[in-house]
């Protein structure tokens, strides 16, 4: 009998091409985008070098694209010039390309899974650090730069230094009104932005096997907010029935092949982890974001620390220069900061289910006189599904913009820039200096947080509204 | 990619921790198809004011630091986003190397890549030499062969990973590396189950 191994290892040890230190791994799926692809394509170009899996490499525009007007064409040069040499690229390579007219266009991470490329146990690389998001499927899926994405074009291989392993156990049951954002936040802010650094996290426990498959997709999607080279949950009854009938899904004997090897994707009994860390659910609240790190947050019911709380000078000192970015005093409760924008997006918080949240929130209120809200599906085929709800009504008629699907203000690359100074309430992933747009002042939440936000102009305990 | 041996140079401090690559490059600037025109843009929202002008308060404006080889910074350099315009940016603003106490993973992937040397030393190590680089004409010199970093009062052996030392200090070219292997691609390629996704269109329905 062999030894008991983790998830992770199991994963990896079926990928080993070359087994040495650092380690040649074979790629099961390289999703592709228009931001860290050009250069790449243009280095295998000039090495006269052809992409080796076509059939296992996908693309899609997310990054640089408009959320509005989109037949009016594409206004900003540059954007339009990575655009076009995406499309050129993929025309010359013979890769599958979901463009601005595909039905089936959205963010990258968003687009995989619904899609059913997405599957338990594969190697899934991608020139962005989000990838972590399809580890949510027991799948190992990591972030890679330009240069590996030319490596993995040309070889369909990437080295990797072996990382070490790290337990979230998860315990007890998330509290009513409690989003699966709020619990990743929470994890963040205990083990740090950097605890999870040269670790791949599998997250585990009770509360980790009740998340729906959208759910876990959020809690894995900001692993790498924790410093994670990935994160990931075993596979098992819930995310097999969200895999079957998906377009790229196995189908017939394959799938019943497939079902076989997946269902043996857990950490065996007796295996050890490098690293565990425990968390109490039960004891979780809805998160803010008061800083400029997503592990500067809070529970929306305290308020914003002093950098005396911090014992780590260099912690003290960020959490002054993070204060001053933010334009906040220490002690202003949470519920008193006022927003001028809410982002309802990304590939964290970009899906139905995250939709059909906001919504819940939002119907029969209105968005306050001074706010701006936005809600952007994480894809075209998620947009769809909502106006097939008619979520589409219920976020207009309250005051909401209503867009195409694209990463839009997470990252703020296109047209949707947060003007300085003001105060964005998002559902995104990451509250840097200066993400949503140059001063620009972010505080992440859940979307059920953000849509009362929306409507009070100010951050509320959402769970008092849902409770009404 | 240029071979990288030993650098010698004088260093920047940046004594902050956790300094992501939004930070180290901005979302506007990612635009390019190219792999040049980065270094203009270094840390540009902490080294411009809101229009536009450089920030003297900010230190690689200080012309003092002008030709400056190795940037001394806090823990978790380069977390967060992947793009690797982070390593290119530090590069062509003339950065051959970066000295931290931790590097985000990526990152230091990213920068073994691209030719720009990522050297990890203990948090005391680094204090001394974010001291030192108070003034802009100390030097430290960083030899990749013998994995040590000097300076004055100073001297450091590093780990580093063998196969990004061996790539850095010949310049390699990865992929052609990597292609020796193809027979060991080809073997693991055929022992692939036939019902794993493919993305051909035909393949799907």
């Amino acid at each position: 009998m062999s030894a008991p191994r983790t998830l992770f290892e199991k994963v990896w040890d079926s990928h080993v091409v070359i087994d040495s230190d650092p380690t040649l791994l074979y790629v099961d799926l390289h999703l592709v985008h228009e931001v860290t692809s050009p250069q790449a394509f243009a280095g295998l170009n000039a090495s006269g070098r052809k992409v080796r899996r076509p059939d296992l490499t996908v693309a899609t525009v997310d990054h640089g694209i408009p959320t509005t007007g989109r037949s009016l064409g594409i206004r900003d040069p540059l954007s339009k010039k990575q655009i076009d040499a995406l499309l050129q690229n993929c025309r010359d390579h013979e890769i599958t390309m979901f463009g601005l007219d595909d039905p089936r266009q959205g963010i990258v991470h968003v687009v995989g899974p619904e899609q059913g490329l997405t599957q338990p146990g594969l190697l899934v690389v991608c020139g962005d650090s989000h990838t972590s998001t399809h580890g949510a499927f027991g799948a190992l899926a990591f972030g890679i730069g330009t240069t590996e994405v030319e490596h993995v074009l040309a070889t369909q291989t990437i080295w990797q230094a072996r990382p070490q392993t790290m337990a979230v156990e998860v315990e007890g049951a998330l509290p009513w009104g409690v989003a699966a954002k709020d619990l990743i936040l929470g994890i963040i802010a205990q083990i740090g932005v950097s605890g999870g650094t040269r670790h791949v996290i599998e997250y585990r426990g009770q509360a980790i096997h009740d998340l729906t498959m959208e759910q876990r997709m959020t809690i894995c999607n900001m692993s790498i907010e924790g410093g994670a080279r990935a994160g990931m949950i075993a596979p098992d009854d819930t995310t097999i029935r969200y895999i079957e009938g998906r377009p790229f899904a196995p189908k017939g004997a394959r799938w019943d092949e497939a079902v076989t090897v997946w269902e043996r994707l857990v950490t065996d009994s007796g295996a050890s982890f490098d690293k565990v860390e425990v968390i109490d659910a039960t004891r979780l609240v809805p998160h803010v974001s008061w800083g400029v790190n997503p592990a500067q947050t809070v529970p929306v019911t305290g308020e914003v620390p002093s950098p005396d709380s911090y014992q780590d000078p260099m912690q003290r000192d960020a959490a002054v220069r993070a204060l001053e970015y933010m334009a906040l005093r220490p002690g202003t409760p949470i519920l008193d900061i006022a927003v001028d924008h809410v982002f309802l997006g990304s590939c964290t918080n970009g899906r139905i289910e995250d939709l059909r949240a906001a919504a819940k929130v939002v119907e029969g209120r209105k968005v306050d006189s001074r706010v701006s809200a936005v809600v952007v599906p994480g894809s075209m085929q998620v947009k769809a599904q909502a106006e097939a709800e008619g979520l589409h009504e219920v976020f207009q008629s309250a005051g909401f913009s209503w867009r195409d699907a694209g990463c839009s203000s997470c990252l703020a690359m296109n047209p949707d820039v947060i003007p300085s100074g003001e105060r964005c309430a998002s559902t995104s992933n990451r509250n840097y200096e200066g993400r949503q747009g140059r001063g620009a002042r972010t505080h992440l939440v859940s979307p059920a947080m953000a849509a009362a936000a929306a409507v009070a102009g100010h951050f509320v305990d959402v769970r008092e509204w849902e409770a009404t | 990619m240029k071979p990288v041996t030993t650098i010698t140079g004088t260093m920047v401090p940046l004594d902050r921790a956790d300094v992501d690559t939004d930070q180290i490059i901005p979302q506007q600037f990612l635009k390019r198809i190219e792999r040049d025109g980065y270094g203009e843009f270094l840390f540009y929202n902490w080294a411009h004011t809101d229009d536009g002008s450089p920030s003297s308060d900010f230190i690689i404006n200080d012309p003092a630091r002008r030709g400056a080889k190795v940037l001394v910074a806090g823990p978790n350099f380069g977390c967060g986003s992947s793009r690797e315009h982070a390593p290119w940016a530090l590069q062509q603003w003339g950065f051959d190397a970066v000295i931290t106490p931790s590097a985000a993973d990526i990152f230091r992937n990213n920068s073994s890549f691209s030719g720009l040397l990522v050297v990890e030393l203990p948090h005391d190590a680094v204090g001394r030499l974010i001291e030192l680089a108070s003034d802009p004409r100390a030097e430290v010199t960083i030899d990749l062969e013998s994995q040590t970093v000097t300076a004055d009062g100073l001297e450091e052996h590093f780990e580093f990973d063998p196969t990004a030392k061996q790539r850095l200090l010949q310049g390699l070219d990865g992929v052609g590396v990597t292609l020796t292997h193809a027979d060991a691609i080809a073997a693991h390629e055929a022992d692939r189950p036939s019902w794993l996704p493919t993305t051909v269109e035909a393949s799907a329905g």
